[in-house]
């Protein structure tokens, strides 16, 4: 299954590379976002707290912007039955998680490296921490994005259903990746941050297994 | 000879509260051409996509057997080979990307000779390397068939075969569809007489209203 699940990413790639339906959306939401919130801010010195709020705020809405492609595309283009005349329902799954989780790794690493170039704010003092909660963070954020997509692909008004079933599924996740992250800029410990860890920990377990065990009866009608 | 089997127990679908079909009842087994028909709306598409495994029947039980047993449906889709008016392929890539595409996921070889062969006996060799959104709706409908021919399955389902298709296009399908149904079960839900008349037997779903 991971061979044909790596094909499917691989499809999917390509598909990208020469559609750009995702990485464009992705980029310029991120460019548009960072951009809004530095004019609002002006010459203003904003807090910490506020540094670690915005950038899961950003992180979260780009994620909203592009996540979805993943099954709305193939739904789009019709070409879903394809794909279920192909695969396994669980190596679909695969395949499109594995793509999300690139693009959101990807994407993340960009909005990191240019809030650290931008908000002078944005210091993390314990790096294991913030490199933990940012792995784990984007973890869960890969997956619920993947599955509620794999929802939505079949529903109507998909925009506006998107965030909006997304927001009480992510709550938990960009509640406590927010914290993690304020605690790796104060350079809490592993120790002190270690229930927040369990719970982004259960959340992502709890996700993935959710996941493939309802993704048969989301994928067919 | 093929030892594969399609039966179907009671077979019934609704779609909210409008009645599709009841009480299907048949079993297609080892080889030959079996025959759907029945008019606009009847639903043969319906019929045909619960036969693939694609959507489930509201009662009843579809099941597909070889020599080795029950097989689950996880494991369906490579059982079947499958073209439809409503099936659309990538058309970002070439013919040949697709079918190299399909066969990696798949999991099954990618044998160059053998799809050449089905190119050039679909007239689709000279523009294989071609974008299929630069395909007439005739060529994508035979590039379908090698989409549904490429990976050897053991049941071949045909709804609606010939539409698109030219005189041409439509006799290399009517001798695809007589030589595969010496080994395998193929399965055509149609209108078209011409269509109809390579079947063995006829399902008219009128009868099951």
């Amino acid at each position: 299954m991971i061979a044909e699940s790596y094909s499917l990413f691989k499809k999917d790639f390509s598909s990208e590379l020469r559609t750009r339906y995702a990485i464009n959306s992705l980029a310029m939401f991120i460019i548009v976002a960072i951009s809004v919130i530095l004019f609002s801010i002006g010459n203003e010195t904003i807090t910490t707290s506020l540094t670690g709020g915005l950038f899961w705020v950003v992180i979260f809405f780009t994620a909203m912007s592009g996540l979805a492609r993943a099954f709305v595309s193939e739904e789009e283009r019709g070409t879903s039955l394809t794909l279920q005349l192909i695969a396994s329902p669980s190596t679909v799954f695969s395949g499109k998680l594995i793509f999300n989780l690139i693009l959101v790794f990807c994407m993340n690493l960009v909005i990191a490296l240019l809030y650290s170039a931008l908000f002078e704010k944005f210091v993390v003092q314990n790096f294991s921490l913030f490199l933990l909660t940012f792995i784990l963070g984007n973890i869960g954020l890969a997956v619920s994005s993947t599955i509620i997509a794999a929802i939505i692909a079949k529903a109507g008004a998909k925009g506006t259903l998107y965030p909006v079933l997304s927001f009480p599924i992510l709550l938990p996740l960009i509640l406590t990746s927010v914290q993690l992250t304020l605690f790796s800029f104060d350079g809490t410990s592993f120790e002190e941050a270690k229930f927040e860890l369990a719970i982004v920990v259960g959340y992502d377990v709890i996700m993935l297994t959710a996941s493939y065990m309802l993704f048969d009866f989301i994928w067919k009608d | 000879m093929s030892s594969y089997s399609i039966q179907s127990t009671n077979l019934t679908k609704l779609f909210g509260r409008r009645l599709i079909f009841k009480e299907i009842n048949f079993n297609w087994s080892d080889r030959g051409i079996y025959g759907i028909s029945g008019p606009n709306g009847s639903g043969k598409s319906t019929l045909v996509k619960i036969v693939a495994g694609l959507i489930a029947p509201s009662q009843g039980k579809i099941t597909h057997s070889n020599s080795e047993g029950e097989i689950i449906p996880e494991k369906l889709h490579n059982h079947i080979g499958f073209v439809s008016p409503y099936l659309i392929l990538y058309e970002e890539f070439s013919a040949w990307e697709n079918l190299k595409i399909f066969a990696e996921i798949r999991g099954v070889l990618f044998n160059d000779e053998h799809i050449l062969f089905y190119l050039e006996q679909f007239l689709l060799d000279t523009r294989k390397d071609d974008l299929v959104k630069t395909y007439s709706s005739g060529m994508k409908q035979r590039l379908k068939f090698l989409f549904a021919l490429m990976h050897s399955p053991e049941v071949l389902i045909f709804d609606e075969p010939t539409s698109n298709l030219d005189e041409e296009g439509k006799k290399v399908v009517y001798d695809i569809v007589r030589e595969e149904a010496k080994t395998k079960i193929v399965v055509i839900a149609s209108n078209e007489t011409k269509d109809l008349e390579l079947c063995s037997e006829v399902l008219l779903l009128e009868k099951f209203k």
